[in-house]
């Protein structure tokens, strides 16, 4: 799949960037450390979250993860279907497995995250 | 290997009975409920003889693995053996008493928490005990409380506390529910803290330091001495979570080494019933500037007489009714009089010594993460193998053998905890090691057969995602 327009962070999200609006999910390296997911707890839609705070987390088989937001802002969406297909985070992580949307305020954390080459790289060395 | 019995309702036959009183025989004014509310039965209520319905329940129960039947490296952290010595105590006639019974009347009880008390300060060096808590996180948020509530006198709660990637789960958790934000601090290479990058950490917002010592890879944290001293200099505090204490049970006194609160777990360390519900106990030991700020009843001793204090000026109040789960206390006080204290530290030396026979016997068959030394437990990962924790896992069923735990702490991949604890003989810890030796040779040679495993066992490999996904937790007739 083409992840050209994926940005990651080091604690495995993705953002995908469409005008002020971020969407977030978990990369497919993390649903596959993750396991089978059984669970989501999705952010409220309107909650506020600075970059690094615990907003959300999955339960998989073996754990429950937490999802550290890869961006600060507010919350405007959430993927409300995972309610009843959480498979869609190992299924599909990059599409219909998305967890929330952000409305992101500062622009400059952007270049905190890697892009798909060097995410690919930063999972080697782990 | 049982097979597992046919559901209660599918060898249900109309007609059948078990105990059948007919009510005719009694008198109106004997029977307790009036005849017009008696039901005339339940749809679907399963229709079996007394000895069918007897058989069906005890095959069920001859299903359940545990400590009494079978080897269970789960370890203290879960469950380690109880001796039955300490529940024929805690069975007495009359030990139990109503907990608004007057003082007076129960000396003897207030004695029991007293002298357990007593035992548990010298055992952590601590200046003094609560034995309220219900359980290890109950503990933890009461120590957590106490903090702030210090904090708090000396002017300002703070914001922050640090906890390690290595912890339990319960400590952000408890941390959290005291008013504190959570600051995770990454392991080093060794799987311990490391002293440079929490003193990074260190401002003036950070209120204490939760760590587990030895913690969750069963490494003891040298640099503690180094940590408590950097955390004091900051006017921070040290929580020691104890979930571990059967590492240096009678070796190490954790007041000694700069913990300023400590919760342990009589179901724990002090071999009282644990899983299946409990009831837990969580004490809490405190450091002499943080004692006042324990919570109530307190029991006093006044001239040879033991009274019960229900208010303290500065303590943060009552966390739980009455005095705590009284009758663990019993277990705990037992257990450690049947030890004695010149033997309490052998606990600790032998659950030691058999997690490292099993470490030293089964490294170089499996991948070791962190190397250092390692006490009560050893952390090996299913790196390099064909197979997942969980295959081998399931596999250990098939020889009756209770899995370790799994998948924890999550710094490893596909973490395999071993804890035999101290009860476990050579023989017990051998037949496990050449087990796991088999199944890692089975692994190597035919993974498709342990992916598919367990094979011996009443039900195969379960769909434990689908159960998790679709959860069903009643019986319902089925439509067809």
């Amino acid at each position: 799949m083409d992840l050209t327009n994926y940005k990651f962070s080091k604690d495995h999200e993705w953002v995908k960037i469409e005008d002020d609006i971020a969407s977030v999910g978990v990369s497919d390296y993390a649903q596959k450390e993750m396991g089978d997911v059984v669970f989501i707890e999705l952010p409220e839609k309107g909650s506020s979250f600075v970059k690094g705070d615990a907003c959300s987390n999955i339960e998989s088989v073996k754990a429950v993860n937490d999802i550290f937001s890869p961006l600060s802002g507010e919350v405007v969406d959430v993927n409300t279907t995972l309610e009843d297909t959480p498979e869609n985070v190992n299924k599909d992580p990059y599409r219909s497995g998305w967890i929330y949307k952000i409305k992101f305020s500062d622009p400059a954390e952007l270049t905190d995250l890697l892009d798909a080459n060097q995410y690919e790289e930063y999972l080697k060395g782990i | 290997m049982n097979k597992l019995p046919e559901l209660i309702f599918n060898i249900s036959r109309k007609g059948k009975t078990g105990v059948s009183v007919s009510l005719n025989q009694f008198p109106d004014e004997l029977i307790a409920i009036n005849k017009k509310k008696l039901r005339n039965g339940i749809e679907d209520f399963p229709s079996l003889s007394e000895v069918e319905t007897v058989r069906h329940f005890s095959n069920l129960a001859r299903l359940n693995h545990s400590v009494d039947n079978g080897f269970y490296p789960l370890g203290s952290c879960t469950m380690k053996y109880n001796p039955k010595v300490n529940e024929k105590i805690a069975g007495i006639d009359n030990l139990s008493a109503h907990p608004y019974s007057p003082v007076d009347l129960v000396q003897g009880n207030l004695r029991i928490i007293k002298e357990l008390e007593e035992w548990l300060i010298e055992l952590t060096g601590m200046d003094s005990f609560t034995l309220t808590p219900s359980a290890g996180a109950h503990g933890e948020f009461t120590g957590m409380m106490i903090i702030r509530k210090y904090l708090t006198s000396l002017g300002d709660p703070r914001k922050i506390v640090l906890i390690p990637d290595s912890a339990h789960g319960t400590n952000p958790a408890s941390a959290h529910f005291a008013g504190y934000d959570i600051r995770e601090i990454p392991s080093n290479d060794e799987g311990i803290i490391d002293l440079e990058e929490l003193k990074k950490h260190l401002d003036e917002d950070v209120a204490a330091l939760m760590m587990t010592n030895p913690n969750t890879l069963g490494i003891f944290e040298k640099n503690i001495v180094e940590i408590s001293k950097a955390l004091h200099d900051n006017g921070s505090m040290l929580y020691m979570d104890g979930a571990n204490m059967n590492a240096f049970l009678g070796i190490v006194r954790p007041g000694e080494i700069g913990a300023d609160v400590i919760h342990l777990n009589l179901h724990k360390t002090f071999s009282t019933p644990h899983g299946g519900g409990g009831p837990g106990s969580g004490p809490i030991g405190v450091s002499k500037e943080l004692s006042k700020f324990l919570p109530v009843p307190r029991i006093t001793s006044e001239g040879g007489k033991l009274k019960v204090k229900y208010f303290t000026e500065e303590g943060i109040g009552r966390i739980k009714n009455y005095y705590g789960n009284f009758l663990v206390m019993v277990r705990a006080l037992a257990y450690l009089m049947a030890l004695g204290k010149e033997n309490v530290s052998l606990v600790a030396e032998d659950a030691v010594l058999n997690a490292n026979y099993i470490r030293k016997e089964l490294e170089g068959h499996l991948d070791l993460p962190y190397k250092g030394k390692t006490l009560h437990e050893v952390v090996f990962s299913d790196s390099g193998l064909k197979v997942k924790t969980l295959d081998i896992a399931k596999r250990l069923l098939d020889y009756n053998i209770h899995p370790f735990t799994v998948y924890f702490p999550l710094i490893i991949h596909g973490a395999m905890m071993i804890e035999p604890t101290e009860t476990e003989s050579k023989e017990t810890l051998d037949n496990f090691i050449s087990v796991m030796k088999t199944i890692l040779k089975e692994a190597e040679e035919n993974p498709e057969y342990l992916k598919n495993s367990p094979h011996n066992t009443p039900v195969s490999r379960l769909d434990e995602v689908y159960a998790a996904r679709k959860l069903i937790l009643r019986w319902e007739k089925s439509e067809v």
